[in-house]
């Protein structure tokens, strides 16, 4: 239940895009078309699954105050490597991006042709790193911190793949030249951010 | 200063301004401007690492090999982040509590990335820490604007000094909720690109 209610908050409540601006830049630039944006939606939901509770793990087992005595022994009490956090998450993310990157081109060919060309792009994503060093200060352990990976990235697969049907739909409409293009998007992704702000509150 | 300096030193403040025409640096620039305090720390702290990450990458442009080289500049600009961080920590934890992960995502903030592969793979260190301080102040300028709007109308204060008073405390202004939560951010960021490519027509997009 507990689990079930961190991820309703994760894709509505405390929406990763649109209540914490995480993975803007990607939000904005890979949203004029549906077809793309459920490509990049489903890769960053893919990426946050694994590498949220994978950062967990480093935390834990490698970085957190005195995490090394299992390696080694009583020596490491007093160690604290949480300071070099930034460096361990981002390189577990780049590595693990290249690994699933390799892995779906051998395995599924088809997933492939329609990720490809956005799995690079995921490791400077904010919003994967965000929600490790999110998922660190709210001190989650493995299950919640799964959760919590899977439940932004469908917050961000909900919120781009609507915002790209807003914009499908947007072509059509005669908008004043200086706002046309980001101007538009930007308050567009306003008024979605306002209509997100009714699930505050929401509890199972 | 010649044609070309000029060049690299002014037009990233309006004209390829990162934020309003690249679209780069978003996620902090709506985050981290509730307040000036905020804005103002987390410019310092973009200019700190853009502008060495740019000479630190311009002096390695020849020795870093093709392939690695996303990574490599990852590992050099989460160093160089993480002294920032450090340092913010030991000096104005206060603000650096505010600031929350948002120090951390200098990281993959799209503006440093950017700079580091669009100028520095390719120019002198000199000209790239021209380049690096130069799109820090477009990014500074566009967070401290709408820093200030966000502030003054969100809860009629600038540096946390009261300049309207506000009814709750026996003035007269009604402080405008909005802007203190996300959609305001969106909507005055909006609003300013909207400003700016009226003024300047050639910035105008064709396509909605």
């Amino acid at each position: 239940m507990e689990l079930i209610n961190l991820a309703l908050k994760a894709i509505f409540v405390e929406n990763i895009v649109l209540a914490f601006f995480l993975g803007m830049c990607s939000f904005l630039a890979v949203s004029k078309k549906v077809d793309t944006a459920m490509g990049l939606g489903l890769a960053v939901t893919f990426v946050l699954a694994i590498t949220t509770p994978l950062n967990n793990l480093v935390f834990h087992y490698l970085l957190k105050e005195g995490a090394l005595t299992w390696m080694l022994g009583d020596t490491a009490q007093d160690m604290d490597l949480s300071f070099l956090g930034f460096i361990a998450y981002i390189a577990t993310i780049a590595a693990m991006v290249q690994i699933v990157e390799m892995v779906v081109e051998k395995f599924s060919p088809a997933l492939y042709a329609a990720l490809g060309v956005f799995l690079p792009l995921i490791a400077v994503n904010c919003a994967i790193l965000g929600s490790s060093l999110f998922m660190v200060q709210r001190e989650y352990d493995l299950a919640e911190s799964t959760v919590y990976g899977i439940g932004s990235g469908i917050g961000f697969w909900m919120a781009i793949v609507a915002l790209a049907a807003i914009r499908e739909k947007l072509k059509y409409s005669n908008v004043p030249p200086g706002l046309r293009g980001l101007g538009i998007t930007f308050i567009t992704t306003g008024l979605m951010a306002m209509g997100f702000m009714i699930f505050a509150g929401i509890q199972l | 200063m010649n044609k070309e300096t000029n060049a690299i030193l002014v037009d990233p403040l309006h004209l390829k301004n990162p934020i309003t025409l690249h679209v780069l640096g978003i996620c902090s620039a709506l985050a981290v401007t509730t307040k000036m305090e905020t804005a103002v720390v987390m410019s310092l702290a973009l200019t700190f690492v853009l502008v060495l990450s740019n000479i630190s990458i311009s002096l390695l442009r020849n020795k870093i090999p093709g392939s690695i080289r996303i990574i490599t500049q990852l590992a050099i600009i989460a160093s160089l982040v993480i002294v920032a961080d450090q340092v913010m920590k030991a000096y104005i934890f206060d603000v650096s509590k505010q600031l929350s992960v948002f120090v951390g995502l200098i990281i993959t903030n799209c503006i440093v990335m950017g700079r580091a592969e669009a100028f520095a793979m390719g120019n002198p260190p000199l000209k790239s820490a021209i380049d690096g301080f130069a799109n820090s102040m477009g990014y500074a300028i566009v967070l401290l604007l709408v820093g200030f709007f966000r502030e003054l109308l969100g809860s009629g204060k600038i540096f946390g000094i009261t300049i309207m008073e506000s009814v709750n405390n026996g003035g007269w202004y009604f402080p405008n909720g909005l802007m203190v939560l996300a959609p305001g951010a969106f909507f005055l960021i909006g609003l300013m690109i909207w400003l700016q490519r009226t003024l300047t027509p050639e910035m105008q997009e064709e396509e909605n």
